[in-house]
């Protein structure tokens, strides 16, 4: 894989910002998107926008043909037993939500658990939270290791008979690290309890087979692996979501409406309420393509490389923390500099057309966990290369001569 | 000068490393305006002690970057020993100095006019007007507005 080669397909990056050549390094928050990706959802809208799944005439065919041949291109990508396993959601959060409203609400009740830990993203920790109250149930989690990382033996500790659903990401947003899915669902299931795997930054950047992992549910968007915003998958066992009830009502989801009750379309119909997001799911098919053409494993190879590449370097800058596990990351690097808060960092690099991301990540409890108020978050995809982490390094430590500068 | 340096000039530097009216009131003397910026975990705990229409002392506590944090330092000495509406016009002046708005300059804003960098960088805008948020939040609390 050759990653300025690859870089050809992203027009957004041959731009200039403030002067200097862009360099993106806030995939984490989003991804760019290949031309093929872009030019797919032009293709839907320029020659067989139709709606689908209802119009006899032949956009509407092509409609439903790009649609539903997006949804078997995601179930091939995860290695799903069927197509019917994978919903089209906005996003992770809505996938969560469908969840956590659907089944979670449903069920639960005084006694019960959900376990989790305080690393999670919001997305992945608030519906949760929220239906533990709701419901008197007891929102548990799991303790950490001193580096941030989930051992098997704190899982083990923690999940009882009584927890019900286990909510946890499958690669940190902040952390960089990656919890053994396949282990941690073992031990749910031998307690009788689900296993919901937050995979937001776990599916751009590493081969995902959910029959493998046997999680009961993977969630996902397409905006963070090179597709469009707006549009994610919830994978979920037939078995499993066809206990979980339907959130949003409408066209589109039922089967028989009658004046006093309805009945439900199958799976994954059911959870697609309303036209659905057409373009984006035919967008994220095309991006499925194109990082299969890539191969999943040789983009999860480079960006280890480059994490390494670039951990190696940012050591060597006194005053550097670089939060969570030393080394075996995935795609990002969250940090601070002494004296150097990261917004200021981020102004500073951003002059350099460098892109960070600053702040609390959608992680307010992993930051009082780390004894943090904000981190600076360097988080790289396919399309970065060394030149661009030797100017991300250039850039941190003319920061802090800049910094210097100014306080003396 | 460039953008940069216009953003972190001296003064917003001196007050970050060494902020004035840092500290707190106790509840019997003043009423207190806890705010945060949920998007970047800025957050500020703003004392503020008004008496007979007047601000008689600010305090301020707080986490952030050197914007959000020189902006509070600054307002809070700004606005020591003025009247509820002398205070809430200067809110209103810096408001419009972050909005890249031309000002009137028959009102003095002595350090504070350092920060009218920041118009330039839309992403640290909030940074800069939390305090002041805080400020028209404990005026308005104050019921003396």
């Amino acid at each position: 894989m050759d990653a300025k080669e690859l870089r050809k397909y992203f027009p957004i990056l041959h731009q200039e910002v403030n002067g200097h050549p862009l360099v993106y390094l806030d995939n984490g928050a989003t991804s760019q998107k290949p031309i093929q990706v872009i030019e797919a959802m032009d293709k839907y809208y320029k020659e067989y926008n139709s709606n689908v799944h209802r119009g006899v005439h032949t956009l509407g065919s092509l409609a439903t043909d790009g649609y539903e041949g997006a949804r078997e291109k995601v179930r091939a990508f995860i290695n799903a037993r069927e197509a019917a396993e994978v919903v089209f959601t906005r996003g992770t959060t809505s996938a969560v939500n469908t969840v956590a409203y659907g089944y979670a609400r449903a069920v639960l009740k005084p006694g019960d658990e959900i376990v989790t830990t305080v690393v999670e993203h919001h997305a992945n920790f608030i519906p949760w939270q929220q239906a533990a109250k709701a419901t008197g149930a007891t929102f548990k989690f799991i303790p950490l290791a001193e580096d941030g990382t989930v051992t098997l033996d704190a899982v083990r500790d923690t999940i009882t008979d009584n927890t019900k659903i286990v909510a946890i990401h499958h690669i940190s947003n902040v952390l960089g690290d990656t919890t053994p899915i396949k282990e941690i669902a073992q031990i749910a299931h031998q307690h009788g309890a689900l296993l919901f795997v937050d995979g937001a930054q776990g599916a751009p950047h590493k081969k995902i087979d959910v029959q493998d992992l046997d999680c009961d549910f993977y969630a996902f968007s397409a905006h963070k692996m090179a597709g469009p915003t707006g549009v994610g998958v919830l994978y979920g066992k037939r078995e499993v979501l066809e206990r979980v009830e339907p959130m949003e009502f409408g066209g589109e989801m039922i089967d028989f409406v009658e004046l006093y009750d309805s009945t439900w379309k199958e799976l994954p119909w059911k959870f697609e309420g309303g036209t659905p997001i057409i373009a984006g799911a035919i967008g994220l098919g095309a991006a499925i393509d194109f990082l299969e053409e890539i191969g999943m494993d040789n983009i999860e190879r480079h960006e280890k490389k480059l994490v390494a590449y670039a951990m190696e370097q940012m050591r060597e800058i006194e005053g550097m923390t670089i939060y969570g596990p030393q080394q075996d990351r995935s795609s990002l690097i969250t940090f601070n500099l002494a004296g150097v808060h990261p917004h200021d960092l981020s102004t500073v690099l951003d002059s350099y057309g460098i892109a960070v991301r600053a702040g609390h990540h959608c992680a307010q409890p992993l930051m009082r966990w780390l004894n943090v108020t904000a981190t600076a978050r360097a988080s790289f995809y396919m399309y970065n290369t060394e030149d661009e982490v030797d100017a991300f390094v250039a850039g941190l430590k003319k920061t802090k001569e800049y910094f210097g500068n100014v306080f003396s | 000068m460039s953008s940069l340096d216009d953003l972190y000039r001296r003064v917003i530097m001196d007050h970050y490393q060494k902020p004035r009216n840092r500290g707190k009131l106790e509840e019997a003397e003043g009423l207190i305006v806890n705010l945060n910026n949920p998007t970047c975990g800025d957050s500020i705990s703003l004392s503020l002690k008004v008496e007979d229409g007047k601000v008689t002392d600010a305090k301020f506590l707080g986490e952030g970057c050197s914007i959000s944090m020189s902006s509070a330092s600054m307002m809070t000495d700004a606005v020591k020993g003025k009247s509820v509406e002398e205070a809430l016009e200067l809110a209103h002046r810096f408001s419009e100095l972050m909005q890249g708005k031309e000002i009137d300059d028959s009102i003095d804003l002595g350090d504070i006019e350092a920060l009218s960098g920041v118009a330039k960088f839309p992403a640290r805008i909030k940074c800069a007007t939390l305090a002041w948020k805080a400020l028209e939040q404990g005026i308005k609390q104050s019921g003396q507005e």
